[in-house]
């Protein structure tokens, strides 16, 4: 869905609407000054250096052939620094590992410059204080810079923590609003069978029924 | 330089330069054999050296596949297999091909178009299978198929068309007229014109389609571009130089190395240079200085490529591109 959101895959059916004007009716250049993705699927060439992947996160504002200006030199240093991996600059991404790289990729989107930034699951293959570092890392980010970051996630119990606004996808219905205003809702109660893993409203975490 | 000073008559430099810049020679056959002979070569090294190194770029980095290269994905493959049905099939369809004589300019049209329908078929099943792998794997079997109808061909053909073929195949510099080598400069040039005006597209294909979308590629668009450029150089030289091995597939690696960038915009004009010097040093070794023998080219950069991406691979344990 999100890979469909950020124009990237076409869509099954239903109509996806930017700043009042339906998706398909944006130019791609013009989208791609509107919304930056971080997508699951790995780099095709891991020998960019960190400043040259960020760097292709300008593209939508260069000229034909791609010469950087120093308001671009500008962007990439801010998103280097929001995200705190200057010294990383020169680095191969190959030399990274996935907790970096995931930084170096947000980063990216940050430089794109863009109102909304999607990710596609950017917690996956991270350890627990990894996820949390990468999951505090964008809300900083979104509330410093006053973007939209919209992600999916399978942690729960960590967006329910970090999040501002959750929307839970369910076959039925999908229910949107606060983590606590959707607690109060009894949300979380029934999104998983009850026999195996239930939900404490008071500590707002899941526990397993041994 | 060197490499027009030396061949089966060796011309001092000296001499060779005079040549050159017009001046009188020492003797008047050297002055012929410069202009006739030894430039229009070193010419003609110097395009299908550049054009197949860069062809050899985009498919790397369009396939996203280190592995890629005019010969791998069958692109030569597909310019042989037009070439044979052209040289050989002419001797057997002599009633349809009455009118088409096996000259230059059909020559080169018949290999381009070969290699574009390989380029194609490689294309869709590429759309199919995102598996590099199996495509690799395809691009070997279009490589059987043509050595077949190949080999079907000649059966059937005349020995001196047999000749024709496999003399072509061994891959020749040393016999382009300077109206060849116009034709082949002409299409070389379009060929490095749309790649430059590619290269945005190209740097943002190293993040991967997806990426490249997101960040306003009009990847339709782009990719029959890249298509079209690397299907008019491969195609283009094989056609006139005949198939000529690993300098698609090895030039844009060492070029990677030594410039340490993955930016188009330096590889570009960078793997134009070290594609024309190193077909220049295959050459000036395949004329085996002072000797009356001319080693065929393709078996000469074979022997020098291949060793050249063992080593990469050697210093570098994997291969990134």
């Amino acid at each position: 869905m999100l890979r469909t959101l950020g124009n990237v895959q076409p869509k099954l059916s239903g109509s996806i609407t930017l700043n009042k004007l339906p998706l398909e009716q944006h130019s791609t250049t013009g989208l791609a000054a509107e919304v930056s993705v971080v997508l699951t699927e790995p780099i095709a060439s891991k020998n960019l250096t960190v400043l040259e992947l960020i760097s292709l996160g300008r593209q939508p504002y260069t000229n034909w052939i791609g010469t950087l200006t120093a308001e671009d030199r500008e962007k990439i240093n801010i998103a280097l620094d929001l995200v705190q991996i200057s010294e990383l600059k020169s680095k191969k991404c190959y030399e990274l590992s996935d907790g970096q790289l995931q930084r170096v990729m947000i980063a990216r989107a940050i430089a794109q410059d863009t109102q909304l930034i999607l990710l596609d699951e950017p917690t996956t293959h991270l350890d627990l204080y990894h996820k949390v570092q990468i999951l505090k890392l964008l809300k900083a980010i979104a509330h410093t810079t006053k973007k939209t970051i919209l992600f999916t996630t399978h942690e729960i119990e960590i967006a329910i923590q970090l999040c501002d606004k959750m929307l839970i996808l369910e076959r039925n219905q999908s229910t949107f609003g606060s983590p606590c205003e959707l607690i109060q809702k009894k949300s979380f109660e029934n999104l998983f069978p009850a026999d195996t893993i239930t939900f404490d409203a008071q500590t707002g975490s899941f526990r397993v029924n041994k | 330089m060197v490499n027009i000073s030396l061949g089966s008559v060796s011309i001092p430099l000296q001499e060779t330069l005079k040549a050159i810049i017009g001046k009188a020679t020492k003797v008047d056959s050297w002055s012929y054999i410069i202009w006739n002979y030894r430039i229009p070569k070193a010419f003609t090294a110097i395009l299908v050296g550049s054009g197949l190194a860069l062809s050899g770029l985009l498919m790397q980095t369009l396939f996203r596949n280190p592995l890629a290269g005019p010969f791998v994905l069958g692109i030569s493959s597909g310019a042989s297999l037009g070439a044979a049905l052209l040289i050989l099939g002419s001797s057997l369809f002599s009633g349809i091909f009455a009118f088409g004589m096996v000259n230059d300019i059909s020559l080169a049209l018949a290999s381009s178009i070969g290699s574009f329908l390989v380029l194609l078929a490689v294309m869709v099943v590429a759309a199919k299978i995102k598996d590099t792998m199996a495509l690799l794997i395809i691009g070997l079997m279009f490589g059987s198929i043509t050595t077949a109808v190949v080999s079907v061909l000649s059966y059937f053909s005349t020995a001196e068309k047999l000749q024709q073929y496999v003399y072509w195949s061994f891959g020749s510099i040393g016999n382009l007229s300077w109206n060849q080598l116009l034709l082949l400069l002409m299409i070389i040039a379009i060929g490095i014109l749309i790649s430059i005006f590619s290269i945005k597209p190209l740097n943002a294909l190293l993040l991967g389609e997806s990426y490249a979308k997101s960040l306003g590629v009009n990847m339709n668009r782009s990719r029959y571009l890249i298509i079209i450029a690397t299907g008019l150089l491969a195609g283009g030289v094989t056609a006139l130089a005949g198939p000529i091995a690993f300098i698609g597939l090895g030039v844009p690696h060492l070029t990677r190395q030594i410039f340490n960038t993955t930016d188009h915009k330096i590889l570009l004009p960078a793997v134009l240079i070290y594609g024309a010097i190193l077909m220049l040093i295959c050459d000036t070794i395949a004329q085996m200085p002072n000797s009356a023998n001319v080693l065929p080219i393709n078996a000469i950069t074979s022997i020098i490529g291949a060793p050249v991406v063992i080593w990469l691979l050697l210093r570098k344990r994997k291969m990134i591109f």
